[in-house]
């Protein structure tokens, strides 16, 4: 595809996901520790599904969203040329190996050159999705890496609760259910915090968000 | 010059003559009681009339594609009210398939025999197939852990927001004498949902003494006598639409508002239980869609078989 049949391909899609997602879930967004603003923030989130970083991005209001780029394995979503449709071209997201196969390749230096483009980010430091009844896995280091580097940007938890009942691992047809997103209070890096410290921190906030469990 | 109206557009008249006025008394009370601020209990009748005007213009539009029309209406207020409902309960990943064939597989169902008018089986797909195949189904997930309650629910889950509300487009299948299914219809469903909204109206001006307060902090004795006794007045003023004689109509209505607000008792009871106000955030003022079909779902289905055994 050229130029802008690409483009416009692209946002005619990325509607259509983000309709499709809302009409699903009921995406509720709810504001509870920071508001809706147009600011650079690191939006962070409990990974339990596919369609996670889909739901975050479907709820924030346009002028966010168009602001807001996910975090997403290039291991995954580089591997054909509709994914990299998808990730590049739809969301354009920032990819990333997970498997650490490219040599040379800083993931932090690239989620930072991204933030210092002016774009806000969507990403999930429990890493890969947890199926575990634990509520949250524990957190990779990639958050501190990138809060040290640009500790002006807050860290935003993302509670997003039910999304893993619509679609768990190995589901081929999504169940309509209704999701909510929790926004939290945004977490700000202490100069010279420690990794374990603001990692313990980070992942409290999330936590804290979590519905009791049954 | 006389206008003569179809007992129809006189309902939808009336209805919207009502509307108009509670849109007016808002506004007067927005600002004479509130002077144009805000008033939590003014801004949240504003918001209940604002939907009452949507919900009663999707259903004038329902309508007037007859029965077609209805059954894809309530085929689709059962899909909102069934994932409300499955939300809200616990299940495991392994019932996923199971709640799949709900969505996709049952509630299409049930509204297409109803479609097609086969009381023989719309009448216990549910009840009995989805009932025995369902839990079968359950089963081959293979994860026992609180299985009991996980089959139980997801089967009180259909009970309530598939079968219960396809009782109200299986009206229209009922051949009775004098009868007309949308009319009886649009019958139930003014005089249930008047009985709620009189309840609120009764319980907000002299509602003293609550029901039960374990199961519901709203629900006035005062608000149930005055609610229930003026709704079953006005079924009884609309026997004209229905094959009931006057007596006969006060005497419908008044089972299908007692069904109503016991449903209603039910549904808190619910909610209570899983810690929630509302169902969902649907209609705004309303809370979700199940809160404004409580009533329905334990109405209809008596309403119906009441009419196929003595008027059918």
């Amino acid at each position: 595809m050229i130029g802008p049949v690409r483009r416009i391909a692209a946002g005619v899609v990325g509607w259509a996901i983000c309709a499709f997602a809302r009409a699903l879930t009921g995406a509720r967004a709810l504001w509870k520790g920071c508001a809706p603003v147009p600011e650079q923030r690191i939006y962070y989130g409990n990974h339990t599904s596919h369609g996670d970083f889909v739901l975050i991005y479907a709820s924030l209001p346009p002028l966010l969203r168009h602001a807001t780029r996910p975090v997403a394995g290039s291991d995954y979503w580089d591997t054909s040329a509709l994914r990299r449709f998808v990730i590049h071209d739809v969301f354009d997201g920032v990819t990333l190996d997970r498997t650490r196969a490219t040599p040379g390749e800083d993931p932090v230096a690239i989620m930072a050159a991204a933030l210092d483009r002016g774009a806000s980010l969507i990403l999930f430091p429990e890493g890969t999705r947890n199926t575990t009844d634990e509520s949250l896995l524990p957190f990779k280091s990639g958050l501190w890496h990138l809060a040290s580097r640009r500790p002006d940007v807050p860290a935003v938890p993302v509670w997003i609760e039910n999304l893993n009942r619509v679609m768990p691992k190995g589901a081929a047809i999504p169940v309509p259910l209704l999701c909510t997103l929790t926004f939290g209070v945004p977490v700000r890096i202490a100069a010279g915090e420690p990794k374990d410290a603001y990692l313990g921190r980070a992942r409290d906030a999330l936590a804290a968000l979590c519905p009791p469990r049954e | 010059m006389t206008i003569t109206l179809s007992p129809m557009a006189a309902l939808f008249a009336g209805v919207f003559g009502v509307l108009v006025v509670a849109s007016v008394a808002g506004f007067v009370l927005k600002w004479k009681v509130a002077d144009g601020g805000q008033h939590p209990t003014i801004d949240n009748l504003i918001a209940r009339v604002n939907a009452w005007w949507a919900m009663v213009v999707v259903l004038g539009v329902a309508f007037a594609f007859g029965k077609a029309g209805v059954v894809v209406l309530f085929a689709a207020v059962s899909f909102l009210a069934l994932r409300e409902f499955v939300s809200l309960v616990y299940t495991r990943p392994s019932d996923h398939a199971v709640l799949a064939a709900t969505f996709f597989v049952v509630l299409p169902l049930q509204y297409a025999l109803v479609a097609i008018g086969w009381y023989g089986l719309y009448s216990v797909m549910i009840p009995v197939y989805a009932f025995l195949l369902l839990p079968i189904f359950a089963a081959f997930g293979r994860d026992t852990r609180r299985f009991l309650e996980r089959a139980a629910k997801v089967q009180y889950a259909v009970m309530l927001t598939v079968y219960g509300i396809s009782y109200v487009p299986a009206l229209t299948t009922l051949a009775i004498p004098g009868g007309d299914g949308l009319l009886l219809i649009a019958w139930l469903v003014i005089v249930v949902q008047s009985s709620d909204v009189l309840q609120y109206v009764w319980g907000k001006l002299l509602g003293r003494t609550k029901v039960a307060p374990e199961l519901s902090p709203s629900k006035t004795v005062e608000g149930l006598i005055g609610g229930v006794a003026s709704a079953t007045a006005l079924g009884a003023a609309l026997w004209w639409v229905t094959p009931f004689t006057p007596w006969q109509a006060a005497a419908m209505a008044l089972v299908v508002n007692a069904m109503g607000f016991l449903g209603g008792l039910v549904m808190s009871a619910i909610k209570r239980d899983r810690g929630v106000k509302d169902w969902g955030t649907l209609i705004e003022g309303h809370g979700g869609m199940l809160d404004r079909m409580d009533s329905i779902v334990f109405a209809a289905p008596v309403f119906f078989h009441l009419l196929r055994y003595w008027w059918a």
